[in-house]
C-alpha cells in the first residue's frame, strides 16, 4: 500500500481537518506522510484476528456523577478568551448554510 | 394510468432529558437564560477540561429504552463524532456509535380508528446537544453555548410508518411516554423534542415498483410541522417522479428544511454530503456496564405506561376509547382518575367530573388535576353523590370547584350551598299530585297517547322539578310519577 | 547555594528555618535571570507572585502554623498545565494569549502543599516532539551542551531542573516526554501509571496515553512529588479510585531495598542503542546484581511495533483533541478569514506549527472512512499485544530495564527535516504509554562527550512505590544523579 498519501489524499484529509495548507505544505506532507504511513504499515503484518482492540488501558467502568448542579462561569469569564464577542455571545462571520449534524 | 403508491417514513427523534445538569458537566439546565451564562470549561470545550457522565441521564435513557421494549446493551461506550460547527465547541460531539444504549425495540401507537400499530425502534442512544447559533442580530452569527452539553436521547425508528398521520401519532405517543416516565418535559415550545423524518414513496406503475429518492426533513419542532412537511414531501416526490422519473440511488438522499411561513419543504443539500464523522471511542470516558441489579432498579421505576393504562380504562372500567384517551393524555389525570375509582366511585361519573370540570380548572390554573387541592377521596365521594342523585351534574361541577378551597367533604359543601337534591318521597308525592291535578291534558297524553307519552312525561317531570326549585332528585320524581300514572 | 539542595532537603531546611523560602525563591529567580536567557527553559516566570507566596510560607513557619509538604519550595510546571495565573500556551501560537479560568488538578495539589510555583516551562508545541524544537515560542537548549536539544516534549522542565532553575518540575509524558528529556538532561523523571495522576487541566495530546509526572534531582524527590500529585480526582473519569488502587506513601519505604529483585532485560533492545549507552546500561545492571538482584533475559515480541501503533493512536486522538482550536471561542483567529469556514482553516493553518499539522493530518487520515480498520483499529489490537508482552514479562520479573533513548542528546536541527527519524528515537519509551505502565528514568552515566545517559526502569501498573524503591537502590549506590552541568 505504498505511497497512498498522494496530493489528492492530502487535500481530502486537510479539508476534514480544517487546515488550509499552502502548496508547499501539500507537497511536503504528501512525501512525509507517505513515508510515515509506509513505516506504520508494519502493524498490518501482525495477525490480530483474535485480539480485542485496547482503547482504554484501565479496567475501569461506570464513572458517574450525581446530577447535582455546580457553579457555572460568569458570562465575562466565559468570553474572556473570545477573539470576538457581541452582547454576551461569541461572534463569528455569518453562517449561510445549516450544516449542523447533531 | 394504473398508479399506486405507498408512503414510507422513518423518524429520528431527539428528546431532551429532564436532568438538573448537563450530560458531562455540572452546569444547571435552565431555559431562557442570558447567553453564555450556563457554561463552564467542560461545556465550553476549553483545553484541559474533561467530561464526567451524569448518572441521571444514563438512567433516564435506560428507562426510556425499556419503555420502548428495547434490548439494553450491557456494555456500552462513548464515541466522538467529528464535524466543525461554531455551536459545537470541541468540534466533536460525544455520542454513541456502534454500541447504542438501547436497540431493537418497538413502540405501539394508537391509531385514529381505535386500533394500534407497532413501529419498530432501531436504536436509542445518548449524546450531548450543541449550542445555538443566532443569525438575526446582524450581519454575523452569534453563538450561545448554554444549551451545549444538554443530554439528548436520539431515537431512530425503522421506516414503518405509512402516512403523515401515523408519524404524528407516533411522535405524540412518544411524547406521552417520556412524560409518563418523567424523563423529559417534552415541551415542544422549548425544543425538547426535535424530529427528522426520512420520507420516500414506493410507486407501483403498470406492475413495476419504483422507489423515489429518500429525503430527510431537518429539525422539525412541532407535530403540525412534522405532519404537514411529510404530506408536502409526498406530493412533491410524486410530482417529481411523474415529471422526471427519478428513482432512489445510493448517495442521492437529499436534505430539506421546512418553511413554516409558506408551508413548503426547501432543498438544503442536493446530495448527502460526503460526511466523514471519524467516529472513535472517546478516550476521556470509560465504558458503561449495566448489571442485572442496576437494570432491575431502573425498571422498577417504570410504572404503567400510557397506552396500557388507556386500554385498561376501556376494558376494566368500560370507558369509551375517547374518554380513556382524554384521561390518559397526561399522567397526572390518569393516576388521579384511577385513584378516585379505586376509592369506590363509578368510573364514568369520575371521568365526567374530571374531563368536564377537572381538566378545565387545571387548564385555567395552568396546572394538573392532581395539583388543584382536591384529593381522589373527595372526588370519589362527589362522584358517588352525583351517581346517587344527591346532587345534580351541574351542582357537581360547582362542588368540584369549591373543593379546591376546602378540605370539607363534598356532602358538607353541598349542604352549605343548599345543593342537595330532595329525595323525600312524601314531599315529592305532594308535588306530583299537585302537578297531575294542574295538567289533565298532559296526564291523559302520558297515559293514553303512545305518540305523545314521552314528551308529556318529560313535561310533567319538569313541572315537578320546577316546583321543587330544582331540588327534587329526578330519579325519585320519575319513580313517583310513573307509579301515580299507572293507577 | 540553595540550588544544590534537592526538593526534600530544601523543604526540610525551610521548615527548620535554616533557610527561608524567600531566600530560596530569590536565589532561584536570580539564577533564572542569569542563565535562562541562554537556556530558554521558561516561557513565563511568576517573579512577584512567587516572592509573595514565599513570604507567606515564611510567615506561616515563623508563626508556627502548619504548612504543606512542599512549603516554600520553588517548582516549575510544564506550560500545558492550566493555571489561573499567567497564560497557558502549550508552546503554540494558537494559545499564545490564552488565560485558563481554572487550575489543573496537579496545580491545585501543589498550591495546597504550599509549593511556590515559579514559572511555566517550554515544551514542544502541544507536547508533540522529542526535542522541544517544536515550540513555537522559544528555543530551549541542553544545559550540558548548548548546541544540543534538551529532549522533549518536557524539555523546559528537564533543563530547568538540571540547571538548578527550580527544585523540581512537572512534565507530561505521552510517548516518553518526561523520561527522554530527563535522560538527556541528567535528571530523574517518572511517568506514572495511566490513571494515577488526574489529567484534569492537562491540555490533552493523546488522552489515552497522557500522564503528568515529576522531573527531579533524584528518586526521593519524585516520591515526594508523587505524594502530592497522585490520587483520585472525580473530574477525570480515568483517574483511579482509592478502592481500585490505593495511593501509598511513596516516601515511607523508599529506602527499603527490594529483596531478591528480579530484573528482566531484552538483550536485543539493549543492543539497539549506541555503544556508550549499552555499556552504561550493562554497568547499571551490574550495580543491581552487586546489590543482590538477579538478571532474567526475556523477549518482548511486539515491542518493535510500538512506534507504528503509537503514531496511529496518539495522532488519531490528537487530531480530535486539537479540533477545538478553531479561532471561534478562544485562541488565535486569522485576520484573513472572510467567512466562518475560513475562521477554522486559516486560523489553524496560521497558528499551528508543522509538527502539529503533520500529526493532525496523520491522525485524521487514520480515522477517516476507509482507513479506520486498517490503521486505527489495527493499532488498538497491536496495543493489546504489547500490553500482553508486559503482562508476561512481569510474571517473570519485578521490573524491566532498558535504555531511555538509543542516543544521547542530539544536535539542535539534526533531525528536524526527517520526522520519521525523530519518531523512531522514541523506540524505548512508547510501549510503556501504550500499556499504561509506570516508567522511571534515572541517570546512569555519560557518553564520551559528557552527555548524560538514562536508565529506564518499568514496573507493573500502580506499583510506583516499588519502582521508586528500585530507583532509590541505584541512587543510594551511585552518584550519577548528583552530577551537575557547568553553566
Ligand atoms: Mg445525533
Ligand atoms: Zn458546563
Amino acid at each position: 500500500m505504498s505511497n497512498q498519501i498522494d496530493r489528492q489524499m492530502v487535500e481530502r484529509v486537510a479539508l476534514l481537518a480544517r487546515l488550509e495548507l499552502s502548496e508547499s505544505e501539500i507537497a511536503q506532507f504528501s512525501t512525509q506522510l507517505s513515508g510515515i504511513v509506509d513505516y506504520i504499515e508494519k502493524i498490518n503484518t501482525l495477525d490480530t484476528d483474535r485480539i480485542e482492540p485496547l482503547a482504554h488501558c484501565l479496567p475501569v467502568h461506570n464513572v458517574l456523577r450525581q446530577d447535582e448542579p455546580l457553579s457555572s462561569l460568569s458570562n465575562e469569564a466565559a468570553l474572556a478568551n473570545a477573539p470576538e464577542q457581541i452582547e454576551g455571545y461569541f461572534k463569528v462571520p455569518k453562517i449561510l448554510d445549516d450544516n449542523s449534524g447533531a | 394510468m394504473d398508479l399506486e403508491y405507498k408512503i414510507i417514513v422513518g423518524l429520528e427523534i431527539h428528546v431532551q432529558l429532564a436532568t438538573k445538569t448537563k450530560m458531562f458537566c455540572g452546569c444547571e439546565l435552565k431555559f431562557g437564560q442570558p447567553p453564555n451564562t450556563r457554561v463552564c470549561p467542560v461545556c465550553l470545550g476549553l483545553p484541559g477540561s474533561l467530561p464526567v457522565m451524569n448518572k441521571a441521564a444514563v438512567e433516564s435513557a435506560i428507562l426510556t429504552g425499556l419503555a420502548l421494549n428495547c434490548t439494553i446493551s450491557r456494555k456500552t461506550k462513548w464515541d466522538r463524532k467529528s464535524y466543525y460547527y461554531p455551536d459545537l465547541p470541541k468540534n466533536y460531539q460525544i455520542s454513541q456509535y456502534d454500541l447504542p444504549l438501547a436497540e431493537h425495540g418497538f413502540i405501539e401507537i394508537p391509531l385514529e380508528d381505535g386500533s394500534t400499530k407497532q413501529i419498530r425502534i432501531r436504536r436509542a442512544h445518548l449524546e450531548e446537544d450543541a449550542g445555538k447559533n443566532t443569525h438575526t442580530l446582524g450581519n454575523f452569527t452569534a453563538v450561545d453555548l448554554n444549551r451545549a452539553g444538554t443530554p439528548l436521547l436520539e431515537i431512530v425508528t425503522e421506516p414503518d410508518m405509512n402516512s403523515p398521520t401515523e408519524v404524528r401519532l407516533l411522535a405524540q405517543e412518544l411524547q406521552r411516554i417520556v412524560r409518563y416516565l418523567g424523563v423529559s418535559e417534552a415541551d415542544m415550545q422549548k425544543g425538547h423534542m426535535r424530529f427528522e423524518p426520512n420520507v420516500n414513496l414506493h410507486i407501483t406503475r403498470n406492475g413495476q415498483v419504483f422507489k423515489t429518492p429518500i429525503t430527510e426533513v431537518k429539525n422539525l419542532n412541532s407535530f403540525r410541522a412534522l405532519e404537514r412537511s411529510i404530506a408536502y414531501e409526498v406530493n412533491r416526490q410524486l410530482d417529481e417522479f411523474l415529471t422526471t422519473g427519478k428513482t432512489m440511488q445510493v448517495g442521492n438522499k437529499s436534505t430539506y428544511g421546512w418553511d413554516d411561513v409558506n408551508q413548503i419543504t426547501v432543498l438544503q443539500r442536493e446530495k448527502e454530503e460526503a460526511h466523514d464523522y471519524r467516529y472513535f471511542p472517546d478516550p476521556d470516558l470509560v465504558p458503561v456496564v449495566i448489571s442485572d441489579d442496576w437494570l432491575d432498579r431502573i425498571a422498577s421505576r417504570m410504572g404503567e405506561l400510557p397506552l396500557a393504562m388507556q386500554k385498561r380504562f376501556v376494558s376494566e372500567y368500560e370507558l369509551s376509547d375517547y374518554d380513556a384517551q382524554v384521561l390518559t393524555a397526561e399522567k397526572a389525570t390518569a393516576v388521579f382518575f384511577d385513584a378516585a375509582v379505586r376509592c369506590g366511585a363509578e368510573p364514568k361519573r369520575v371521568c365526567n367530573l374530571l374531563t368536564q370540570t377537572g381538566l378545565k380548572l387545571a387548564n385555567e390554573h395552568q396546572t394538573t388535576v392532581d395539583a388543584l387541592g382536591i384529593s381522589p377521596i373527595q372526588a370519589a365521594s362527589l362522584a358517588r353523590m352525583v351517581e346517587a342523585g344527591d346532587v345534580s351534574a351541574t351542582s357537581g361541577a360547582v362542588i368540584f370547584e369549591a373543593m379546591m378551597q376546602s378540605d370539607d367533604d363534598p356532602k358538607q359543601i353541598a349542604e352549605q350551598r343548599n345543593l342537595l337534591q330532595k329525595s323525600d318521597t312524601g314531599q315529592i308525592e305532594t308535588l306530583v299530585e299537585q302537578v297531575i291535578g294542574e295538567n289533565p291534558k298532559a296526564v291523559s297524553d302520558a297515559k293514553t297517547n303512545p305518540k305523545k307519552a314521552k314528551k308529556a312525561m318529560g313535561f310533567l317531570m319538569g313541572q315537578v322539578i320546577q316546583k321543587s326549585k330544582g331540588q327534587a332528585n329526578p330519579k325519585i320524581v320519575a319513580e313517583v310519577l310513573n307509579r301515580k300514572l299507572m293507577k | 547555594m540553595s540550588e544544590l539542595l534537592t526538593a526534600l532537603e530544601l523543604r526540610d531546611a525551610i521548615a527548620a528555618k535554616t533557610l527561608s523560602s524567600t531566600e530560596a525563591v530569590r536565589d532561584c529567580l536570580g539564577r533564572i535571570e542569569k542563565y535562562d536567557p541562554e537556556l530558554g527553559a521558561y516561557l513565563l516566570t511568576f517573579t512577584e507572585k512567587a516572592m509573595q507566596d514565599a513570604e507567606t510560607v515564611d510567615r506561616k513557619i515563623a508563626a508556627g502554623q502548619p504548612v504543606g509538604p512542599l512549603a516554600g519550595v520553588p517548582i516549575a510546571v510544564k506550560d500545558n498545565l492550566c493555571t489561573t495565573f499567567g497564560t497557558t500556551t502549550c508552546g503554540s501560537k494558537i494559545l499564545e494569549r490564552f488565560a485558563a479560568p481554572f487550575n489543573a488538578h496537579v496545580i491545585e495539589r501543589l498550591l495546597a502543599a504550599d509549593a511556590v510555583i515559579i514559572g511555566k516551562t517550554n515544551l514542544d508545541e502541544f507536547a508533540m516532539g522529542s526535542s522541544t524544537e517544536n515550540s513555537a515560542l522559544r528555543k530551549t537548549v541542553n544545559p550540558w551542551d548548548a548546541s544540543r536539544v534538551p529532549g522533549g516534549s518536557s524539555g523546559g522542565s528537564a533543563a530547568a531542573v538540571a540547571a538548578g532553575l527550580c527544585a523540581a518540575a512537572l512534565g507530561s509524558d505521552t510517548g516518553g516526554s518526561i523520561r527522554q528529556p530527563a535522560s538527556f538532561c541528567g535528571v530523574t523523571g517518572l511517568k506514572p501509571t495511566y490513571g494515577r495522576v488526574s489529567r484534569y487541566g492537562l491540555v490533552a495530546y493523546g488522552s489515552s496515553l497522557d500522564q503528568i509526572g515529576p522531573l527531579t534531582r533524584n528518586a526521593a524527590d519524585a516520591a515526594l512529588l508523587m505524594n502530592i500529585i497522585a490520587g483520585h480526582d472525580p473530574r477525570d473519569s480515568t483517574s483511579v479510585s482509592d478502592v481500585m488502587a490505593k495511593k501509598p506513601d511513596y516516601l515511607a519505604e523508599l529506602n527499603q531495598p527490594i529483596n531478591a529483585l528480579k530484573i528482566a532485560v531484552v538483550p536485543e533492545l539493549i543492543a539497539g542503542a549506541e555503544p556508550r549507552i549499552r555499556t552504561a546500561i550493562e554497568n547499571a545492571l551490574k550495580v543491581y546484581q552487586s546489590l543482590g538482584a538477579e538478571r532474567v533475559e526475556i523477549t518482548m515480541p511486539h515491542f518493535d511495533y510500538a512506534i507504528a501503533a503509537y503514531y496511529v493512536i496518539a495522532t488519531a486522538e490528537a487530531s480530535s483533541n486539537l479540533a477545538r482550536f478553531d479561532g471561534v471561542h478562544y485562541g488565535h483567529r486569522s485576520a484573513e478569514a472572510g467567512n466562518y469556514i475560513e475562521v477554522y482553516s486559516k486560523s489553524r493553518d496560521e497558528a499551528f506549527g508543522p509538527e502539529v499539522k503533520r500529526r493532525i493530518m496523520l491522525g485524521t487520515f487514520a480515522l477517516s472512512s476507509g482507513y479506520y480498520d486498517a490503521y486505527y483499529l489495527k493499532a488498538l489490537k497491536v496495543r493489546n499485544l504489547i500490553r500482553q508482552d508486559f503482562v508476561k514479562a512481569f510474571e517473570k520479573a519485578d521490573c524491566l530495564m532498558l535504555p531511555v533513548s538509543p542516543t544521547t542528546a542530539f544536535k539542535i536541527g539534526e533531525k528536524t527535516d526527517d520526522p520519521l527519524q525523530m519518531y523512531l528515537a522514541d523506540v524505548y519509551t512508547i510501549a510503556v504509554n501504550l500499556a499504561g505502565l509506570p516508567g522511571l528514568s534515572v541517570p546512569c552515566g555519560f557518553d564520551e562527550e559528557n552527555l548524560p545517559i538514562g536508565l529506564q526502569i518499568i514496573t507493573d501498573a500502580f506499583t510506583e512505590d516499588k519502582l521508586l524503591r528500585i530507583g532509590q537502590m541505584y541512587q543510594n549506590a551511585t552518584d550519577w544523579h548528583k552530577q551537575r552541568p557547568e553553566l
